[in-house]
């Protein structure tokens, strides 16, 4: 059975926030995030201070959702990207490997056809990395995050 | 399904609170979202019609200090609980770590309770989530009203599993964060089950 869990480690971790950085420079976006399917933001890079990532994570995540909903009732598999375009700003928005979500935000000084071309480029390396670390996560014997945690760590978690 | 980011030393979690329309989830969030800290609350978003129903979800990030050394957020969402809304229920449940099913205590209420929780039962089993293992407890709100059916009552009709119950007045925050507190818990207990701890 596959473990449902999620387990981020720095290795895979820093190839990704290379990827993500990568993309910034080479689409000339704004802000370029990595979101999970539940809406957790796994990585962000750019112009991120100016910008909610967490409720964009999880409205982003929710779309992708709905879409994926609206898919399945036609029935097709899904619909990988959307793109919403803006006076101002515009946002495209990839589903790779069907596990987590490239969104890229850009403005007038990329174009469609630019962040398309960046984004295929980087969803096959992202894919690569999701993979591995996939089976990295269902090795066994991989030491658990929650080795140290105790039962009292977890019943003094809300003291404040 | 959880996101433990060990680079950043981060535990993701996914809570959800389910129950039938106008029971009291929006409330539930909302208080939360009045009394955390600035620190530890990131913004409420409501996806909700003019009639402020809700239409999608709310959302809610919340850190909630440490275990371990690792941070924990916890993402809190509520489903629509109209009936008709059944297809994004479906959809804000898949991945959840806990669920919090809110019940309105009224006896008016009783039936539809009981079609809103076959209706979890359902929809879990459909995205994957085993009803009888995940993290799961009930909240019987709005215990200020008149006509409330008893606890021992609600328990019969709604708590065959005998997981914790608490009693609650959502609007005026009786019981809110000890149904949180003791999610919480409970989801990390099993959390660090299925990771495979030695303890």
């Amino acid at each position: 059975m596959v473990n449902p869990q999620m387990v981020m480690y720095e290795e895979e971790f820093n190839q990704i926030q290379a990827v993500v950085d990568r993309l910034v420079r080479e689409a000339n976006a704004k802000v370029v995030f990595i979101v999970d399917k539940n809406g957790q933001l796994i990585a962000a890079s750019g112009e991120v201070d100016n910008i909610d990532t967490t409720s964009l994570a999880s409205l982003t995540a929710g779309n992708i959702a709905a879409t994926g909903g609206i898919a399945k009732l036609l029935r097709e598999n899904e619909f990988a990207t959307q793109f919403h375009e803006g006076e101002n700003a515009n946002i495209h928005i990839q589903l790779v490997g069907n596990r987590v979500i490239l969104v890229v935000i850009f403005d007038s000084k990329s174009s469609l056809g630019l962040v398309r071309l960046r984004v295929r480029k980087a969803s096959e390396e992202l894919s690569r990395i999701f993979e591995a670390l996939l089976s990295k996560v269902q090795e066994p014997g991989g030491d658990s995050p929650f080795a140290e945690i105790t039962d009292e760590d977890i019943d003094n978690l809300f003291n404040d | 399904m959880a996101f433990i980011n060990k680079a950043a030393r981060e535990i993701n979690c996914k809570i959800v609170y389910y129950g039938p329309g106008l029971c009291g989830k929006t409330t539930n969030l909302q208080y939360i979202f009045e009394r955390a800290t600035p620190e530890s609350k990131g913004k409420m978003i409501s996806l909700a019609t003019e009639t402020d129903r809700t239409l999608f979800f709310d959302f809610l990030p919340l850190s909630l200090g440490e275990v371990g050394g690792m941070k924990t957020r916890f993402h809190l969402y509520t489903v629509p609980g109209q009936v008709f809304y059944d297809a994004s229920r479906k959809l804000i449940l898949k991945g959840a770590d806990a669920v919090i099913f809110v019940a309105d205590s009224q006896e008016a209420r009783h039936d539809a309770n009981i079609e809103s929780l076959d209706n979890l039962r359902t929809n879990m089993q459909e995205t994957g989530l085993d009803p009888d293992a995940t993290p799961f407890i009930l909240q019987y709100n709005k215990r200020d009203l008149p006509d409330v059916e008893s606890v021992d009552d609600l328990n019969a009709a709604l708590n065959p599993r005998g997981v914790p119950s608490i009693e609650a007045v959502a609007r005026t925050g009786v019981g809110v964060f000890e149904t949180l507190k003791l999610t919480a818990k409970v989801l990390m207990t099993d959390l660090r089950k299925k990771m495979g701890s030695p303890t």
